[in-house]
């Protein structure tokens, strides 16, 4: 006996799987692996002028390197990034414990709150800030207006401080995110447990709660923390000669230095760092052995 | 009613928001060192008196005491009892002891003591051998086992079980039915057990009840609610039940008469005290106390086989009689030898000294 309906299934379907992976395998090739491959290739190449230079050569990391002039820069954007991450993870907990925990029947208009400032350009929520932090800004006429200061200061604007606040801000949302997503999945009955062997609630916070939080602290921080490292837009307009960053120096390298050997080698320094640092965290993280 | 009291409510209730009634005036008294199981459908409230108890929810009104003190205020950090939890609700980011441990070092035990404690828990239990493994790495019946070595470990007044055994597959839970009723007599420990399992209920407990509607239906042991159920709830719910509408019709010394439709059924007066107002009552007949022959007799109705289920030694037959009411009879395989087939016109009778009860609504 023939069985028609057992004819093997796998011609639709691998040209159903190929077609379905194509966008995503573009993508990464072109715009991504492409890319990086280009900026790696750039960092060995001798700078004439011409867009992808001339010969092979070592001297653009020989710069990076024994110019101590990078290694503050790259420190200071560390140490700015770091702040940021800080601020952003000790804000944007409470924010989503109070989801996961709190908030009920209105957690879908507060999650929605809390894209909103996707909503506007990013320009334009930084010149905000500028708004507020000017010398004739509104903080300034708030506390001179309410008598703490006599006469406006010029220590919020075009400072380290500034740029802090501002990448805070706007990074808020992406660390919201998954800390609510990880105090979402914590199941409840661990809470009810912890205060049936005779936790209170700060006990069952600090040993419950936020060692099964870790992981999506982990994540906020490193999506927070990456990309801060390398912005340049929020240093230049808010930040002042004193915050200058290494994507600052970098922009400076593909723009006005028109040296993209350099600038290439100077992003592919950068990204040694930040892989160093990330692979540092997550081996430390999985050591930890948050959430089997 | 127990004559000791160890912990007991008083007229609680609990509504949730939105109108769900959890808890309808509930009263239960607790003996200490029983083991009571709170058996009913979902819903009906068993669950949601464990999380009162364990304070997890406060009653809308009423009181709890826990050896004659009034605990219906405390939080459940304050309150000596401790839950096995359904999903058992282990600590996923620490090991076997450190859940095993963690309420002993909220209460400041030396570690010494502690780690002392914990071994011997976990022995009791049958895990010592897995004191550092990871929960992970535990299978549901380990889970289970922890759970449980990090509820007593705290030697809490009362122990109370939400559904424990629920996820374990069939056998295992057999066996671990048989070990926490080992555990609770060697420990000497109250233990509250929440099961929608009726088999289980019967088979560990001390005494059960049965609740439906935030309501308790009825208290009693194991026997006594197979034997006499109070209502057609507990009736239906413990074991198989006819139901039967019979008329009281006579009463003979300690029996009374009753007529089903053509279906004389005797009760034992002592136990059923009913006036003989003429109205129609329901009757509780088991299955195994119906008798099924091929041939008519004294006191006999016919009856349609509808079904015929094997049961391993007994056969379960389906069948309605002449008055058109279902009944279900269980007869052992050598009685059914002549074979009783689907169709068949059978003829039904009680059994003689068979145990049938009056029921409530």
């Amino acid at each position: 006996m023939i069985e028609v309906g057992a004819k093997p299934p796998t011609r639709a379907p691998l040209a159903f799987r190929a077609g379905m992976l194509a966008p995503g395998v573009i993508v990464t090739f072109l715009l991504i692996l492409f890319a990086l491959a280009l900026v790696v290739f750039l960092a060995f190449r001798a700078n004439d002028g011409s867009l992808l230079g001339a010969g092979f050569t070592l001297r653009n990391f020989e710069a990076v390197i024994f110019d101590q002039l990078n290694w503050s820069v790259m420190l200071r954007s560390l140490v700015i990034a770091g702040l940021v991450t800080m601020a952003t993870v000790v804000t944007a907990f409470p924010v989503a414990y109070y989801l996961a925990f709190h908030a009920g029947r209105r957690r879908g208009l507060i999650l929605f709150l809390v894209t909103l400032p996707f909503w506007t350009s990013y320009l334009l929520r930084v010149f905000a800030w500028k708004v507020v932090l000017a010398y004739n800004g509104v903080l300034n006429s708030a506390l001179v207006g309410s008598g703490l200061l006599s006469e406006p200061t010029l220590a919020f604007l075009n400072t380290p401080a500034a740029v802090v606040v501002t990448l805070a801000h706007a990074y808020a949302p992406f660390a919201i995110l998954p800390i609510y997503v990880a105090l979402e999945t914590i199941p409840k009955s661990l809470i009810e447990a912890a205060a049936d062997l005779g936790a209170k609630s700060w006990t069952t916070f600090r040993r419950v709660i936020l060692p099964n939080a870790m992981p999506g602290v982990m994540a906020a921080a490193l999506v927070v923390f990456v990309p801060t490292v390398g912005d340049y837009v929020t240093p230049a307009l808010v930040g002042g000669p004193s915050s200058t960053m290494i994507g600052s120096m970098i922009q400076a390298q593909f723009g006005k230095a028109n040296d993209w050997p350099f600038g290439a080698a100077l992003s592919v320094a950068v990204m040694l760092v930040i892989l160093t640092l990330v692979l540092i965290v997550r081996t430390s993280d999985t050591r930890l052995g948050r959430r089997a | 009613m127990p004559n000791e009291v160890l912990l007991r409510l008083e007229a609680v209730s609990k509504r949730f928001p939105g109108g769900v009634v959890g808890l309808d005036a509930m009263d239960l008294e607790v003996a200490p060192g029983e083991f009571l199981s709170l058996l009913g459908p979902s819903g009906c409230g068993k669950t949601t008196s464990l999380r009162v108890t364990a304070g997890f929810e406060t009653p809308t009104s009423g009181r709890i005491f826990l050896d004659g003190r009034d605990i219906t205020a405390l939080r459940p950090f304050d309150r000596p009892v401790n839950t096995v939890f359904q999903d058992y609700a282990l600590f996923p980011h620490m090991n076997v002891a450190e859940n095993v441990g963690f309420g002993l070092s909220l209460r400041k035990v030396p570690a010494a003591a502690q780690r002392k404690q914990v071994a011997t828990a976990l022995d009791m239990v049958g895990l010592g051998e897995k004191i550092s493994a990871r929960v992970a790495e535990l299978s549901g019946g380990q889970r289970q086992r922890v759970a449980l070595a990090r509820a007593i470990v705290c030697k809490p007044r009362i122990l109370l079980l939400d559904e424990p055994l629920s996820a374990l597959d069939a056998h295992l839970r057999e066996h671990m039915q048989m070990e926490l009723k080992r555990l609770q007599s060697s420990l000497g420990m109250t233990f509250v057990m929440v099961t929608h399992d009726q088999t289980e209920a019967l088979s560990i407990s001390n005494r059960i009840v049965v609740m439906n509607k935030g309501r308790i239906e009825q208290v009693a042991s194991p026997a006594l609610l197979y034997d006499r159920p109070a209502t057609k709830f507990v009736a239906g719910f413990i074991g198989t039940m006819n139901l039967l509408e019979a008329r009281l019709v006579g009463r003979d010394g300690a029996t009374l008469r009753y007529m089903s439709g053509d279906l004389p059924l005797e009760l034992s007066a002592d136990q059923n005290e009913v006036s003989a107002d003429g109205r129609a009552h329901t009757i509780g007949v088991r299955p195994e106390d119906l008798v099924a022959t091929p041939s008519a007799g004294l006191a006999t109705v016919p009856a349609k086989i509808e079904s015929v289920v094997f049961h391993g030694r007994t056969l379960r037959m389906h069948a309605q009689l002449i008055s058109g009411a279902p009944v279900i009879i269980d007869a052992s395989r050598q009685a059914a030898e002549t074979a009783f087939d689907i169709g068949d016109i059978v003829h039904v009778r009680q059994r003689p000294g068979a145990n049938s009860v009056v029921l409530k609504a």
